[in-house]
């Protein structure tokens, strides 16, 4: 077992995990405000 | 007349192998429905590269002539040189998926990012089996129950086991409806799975539907530049469905263009599904860990559910987060499916397509993550 590419995956699934939910937060946070937007029009 | 004999006896046990793995997906496609627009392509295809001293490869005739295969030319064009046929699919799915039921219940977007669990803890397991980093990145991709993303990634990462892994992408999609019920059952008890939910959808507007992909694309794009050509080729296609004035250019996306790309992807893909590649004992082992990304992206999504469920006064059915996969409209018709069988009265379809195309935005973003921080760490 080559524990090095075991330690870099274990990063890589921290990282990539963390990284989605950003990214579908700031998605989610901008799906919200656009719904706020278009219910006072 | 020895000459017709040229090519029985170049014939190898491995490609005989390969011959038996492309009727099984063939029979696979025809007799039980799974997945038939690519399973059979690329069976018939793995056929056509596996004969001996076929036409289909490149290869240098007797006297030096050079020959150009077809299939050969079709793999370096379309997926190695620029990776054009999975994205340009992407234009079709987009312009298929309708956000409405993500849109109207926001807090399903989770689901997807939740489900995407497998995708790491596969490249985790890939790691530690010994594959090399880009191996275990693009086998772990499979997790993404999205095969353009698993064939666009594994050829980036350029990967020698796409073949594998298209397959076991494919075949794990097709096989949502055995996987799922029982990665669900693993982790949720009777009564959680006939968990009631209130459907009350807040109405979407015409602007929001055409705002939404213009501003995920350009999200993403900020976030993660290396899914863009994934996201927004997926976002154009659903741009496109959603502006009201390219109705005949949406149902060509969905329909003709779709069924062109997918035909061709799926011949074409059986480029490496050559016999010297494909039978080993890789093989067995990338359709394994493409098996437990599956059952671990299901069980990334339901255990997220009930992390929720520890705070929200409305409990949320974790099977729900279990259809945060990318496998549309399959992943979610199963859990509604499920749901039914606990209590003939639990409607959570809604919920479920919420959650569910969620994963489709969230297993492309996957996929420029983990193309994003692999090639960080090979730098």
């Amino acid at each position: 077992m080559n524990m090095e590419n075991v330690f870099a995956a274990l990063s890589i699934m921290w990282k990539g995990m963390g990284g989605i939910f950003v990214t579908i937060l700031i998605i989610m946070i901008s799906v919200w405000i656009m719904g706020k937007i278009g219910s006072k029009k | 007349m020895e000459f017709l004999l040229d090519g029985l006896k170049a014939l190898t046990w491995q490609q005989v192998v390969m011959y038996a793995v492309g009727i099984a997906l063939i029979w696979l496609a025809i007799k039980k429905e799974y997945e038939p627009s690519l399973l059979l392509p690329m069976g018939f295809g793995a056929i056509l590269v596996n004969l001996p001293l076929s036409g289909v490869l490149d290869q240098t005739l007797q006297g030096g002539i050079a020959s150009n295969g077809i299939i050969e030319w079709l793999f370096h064009v379309g997926i190695e040189a620029s990776e054009a046929m999975p994205i340009l699919l992407f234009i079709g799915i987009g312009a298929m998926i309708d956000f409405g039921p993500l849109l109207s219940n926001p807090l399903m977007f989770l689901f997807g990012a939740g489900a995407q669990f497998g995708i790491f803890a596969a490249i985790l397991l890939a790691a530690a089996l010994g594959f090399s980093l880009q191996d275990a990145a693009s086998i772990g991709i499979i997790g993404a129950a999205d095969g353009p993303t698993s064939i666009l990634v594994s050829q980036i990462m350029n990967s020698k086991y796409i073949g594998a892994i298209a397959v076991a992408a494919y075949s794990y999609m097709a096989l949502v409806p055995i996987v799922q019920p029982f990665a669900i059952r693993l982790v949720t008890t009777s009564k959680e799975r006939k968990i009631h939910m209130e459907y009350n959808p807040s109405s979407v507007s015409k602007s929001m539907r055409i705002a939404f992909p213009i501003v995920v694309t350009i999200i993403v794009g900020f976030v993660a530049p290396q899914s863009v050509a994934l996201v927004g080729f997926l976002m154009f296609g659903n741009l496109i469905r959603e502006c009201g004035v390219l109705g005949t250019m949406s149902d060509t996306a969905q329909n003709n263009l779709a069924n062109l790309i997918t035909l061709l992807l799926g011949i074409t893909i059986s480029f490496s599904m050559r016999a010297e590649q494909f039978v080993t004992v890789e093989t067995l082992m990338i359709m394994a860990i493409g098996l437990f990304a599956f059952v671990m992206d299901t069980i990334g999504g339901v255990l997220l559910a009930k992390f929720m469920n520890l705070f929200l006064k409305k409990k949320i059915n974790p099977m729900v987060g279990g259809a945060g996969i990318s496998a549309f409209p399959m992943s979610s018709r199963v859990v509604q499916k499920m749901a039914m069988e606990e209590d003939p009265t639990n409607i959570i379809l809604m919920h479920a397509a919420g959650a569910n195309v969620s994963g489709q935005i969230a297993s492309v973003i996957a996929g420029g993550m983990v193309i994003n921080l692999v090639t960080k760490f090979l730098a």
